[in-house]
């Protein structure tokens, strides 16, 4: 480890082609063995066993709380009734798509694999990512959690882009570059980062994948305006943008001015605990180090996770107010030193407790 | 000709599991079957470098502690993204208690 500490210094770019690539790539931070907490493997099998039902249940109440908010929204529409309809189906389609998208992804909310692949393609579109490309992309990011020049889910770059940030919340920025990356993708187009990640064998189908996205979209807006209505893109679409708050706010905590370029998840990602509503939405991705650590234990499985591994990590946040105040302190402080981040002090209980991947400052 | 090494005990593995065999320079994962049978392939992953021994077996499935990418581990066949590339397969046979891959 000594290596790292000798790295020599150079300022962040987070292209995944640039020098911060190569010398991740350099001194072993790229596809690195990261620490994980040990548990009796019977218990882990346990706890990696797959099961329809928590998640049948959970998307049966995720649909018709689609259909209920729409139907309320188009009922009311016009008056002020509307609005609370709106807001809950926008949260429901903009927010809670993301954390389908994300264990889907991972083929661990469902057992059946039908199952994930009809949600995770649904909920691709909702969020507006290219199914396939982000599969790959969401894999380097479990490979190198965020290793500057590897990971391109990077969300939170040095120094922080404060009004992007801020942005984020009405999804104007993020909807944008979204669709302007699925018609390049539409087009036949991939770009020098996307290439790195999608295999060759892979590529054709994230452009067709691009193209059914764009087809829908230009569906929807054909429609409101043959119908002279707002209504559709309310629908489809606009909700990325006036729904995705809850999902900015829980997945800016999930790495938010943490560490980079380390290789144990408790000193770069964040266990926040939430309200049940929030978990809901969120399908348990608040348990961050847990998930990151053990990507292959269902999001209905994480509680269990975290009460056997807790003495192994970092306290968690006791609530999304107490995480964002830390945050926001890191952020505040990044502004003025982009190499500040907040660092964790593993219990005197972490088993074991290992220096080189705790107390190694990575020196640029 | 096929060089037999012993791997492991038969009850060293529970049914629908997998343990680790390392020989050499070399690493390999052995399987215990719901069947009943067994079967070795290579040790990690062709995504990346990950060890498959951490992993899940459902059925005749291995799933990929890292990515959740699947392997079927009787042909090495790569079922699910982001694995593309098979895996390595290996001979097994069993003698009295005894698993022995053949290398």
């Amino acid at each position: 480890m000594n290596t790292l500490a000798q790295a020599p210094a150079i300022p962040r770019d987070y292209s995944l082609t640039g020098p911060s690539s190569r010398q991740a790539i350099e001194i072993g931070l790229a596809s690195a063995e990261w620490y994980h907490t040990e548990i009796p493997r019977k218990v882990m099998k346990d706890l990696m066993q797959r099961r329809d039902g928590p998640a049948l249940r959970d998307t049966i109440l995720w649909v018709l709380g689609h259909v209920l908010m729409a139907w309320g929204g188009i009922y009311f529409w016009g008056t002020w009734a509307c609005v609370p309809f709106w807001i809950a189906y926008g949260v429901l389609y903009g927010s809670a798509c993301d954390s389908r998208w994300h264990e889907c992804g991972h083929g661990t909310a469902f057992k059946t694999g039908w199952m994930n692949d009809i949600v995770y393609q649904i909920a691709s579109f909702q969020v507006m990512r290219n199914p396939v490309a982000w599969r790959w992309s969401h894999a380097r990011h479990h490979t190198d959690t965020y290793i500057v020049g590897r990971d391109p889910e990077i969300a939170f770059m040095r120094p922080p882009a404060v009004v992007k940030l801020i942005l984020a919340f009405v999804g104007i920025e993020g909807a944008y570059s979204s669709l302007k990356v699925l018609v390049r993708q539409a087009t036949g187009t991939l770009s020098p980062d996307e290439l790195d990640y999608i295999p060759e064998s892979e590529r054709g189908k994230a452009i067709f994948a691009a193209r059914v996205h764009i087809a829908i979209y230009a569906a929807t807006i054909a429609a409101a305006l043959a119908w002279q209505s707002f209504i559709p893109l309310m629908l489809i679409g606009l909700p990325r943008l006036y729904g995705c708050w809850h999902m900015v706010m829980t997945g800016l905590l999930q790495h938010g001015g943490l560490a980079d370029n380390v290789i144990d998840h408790r000193l770069n990602s964040r266990t926040v605990y939430m309200n049940p509503i929030s978990r809901f939405i969120y399908w348990n991705m608040n348990y961050h180090i847990e998930h990151h650590m053990f990507p292959m234990v269902p999001y209905h499985a994480l509680p269990r996770l975290h009460e056997l591994v807790k003495a192994d990590y970092p306290p968690p946040s006791p609530s999304i107010w107490a995480a964002y105040v830390e945050m926001i302190r890191a952020v505040r402080c990044q502004l003025d030193d982009p190499e500040y981040y907040v660092r964790r002090d593993l219990p005197p209980t972490a088993k074991p407790y290992r220096d080189e991947f705790h107390n190694v400052f990575l020196s640029r | 000709m096929t060089d037999w090494i012993r791997a492991c005990a038969t009850d060293d593995i529970d049914p629908e599991d997998l343990i680790r065999f390392d020989h050499g320079d070399r690493t390999f994962a052995i399987y215990h079957a719901p069947d009943g049978r067994f079967y070795a392939t290579a040790g990690r992953c062709t995504h990346e470098n990950v060890h498959l021994c951490d992993g899940l077996v459902m059925g005749h499935l291995i799933e990929c502690p890292k990515h959740n990418g699947q392997f079927d581990y009787r042909t090495g066949e790569a079922k699910r993204a982001p694995v593309c590339v098979n895996l390595q397969c290996f001979p097994v046979k069993v003698e009295g208690d005894d698993v022995f891959i053949g290398l």
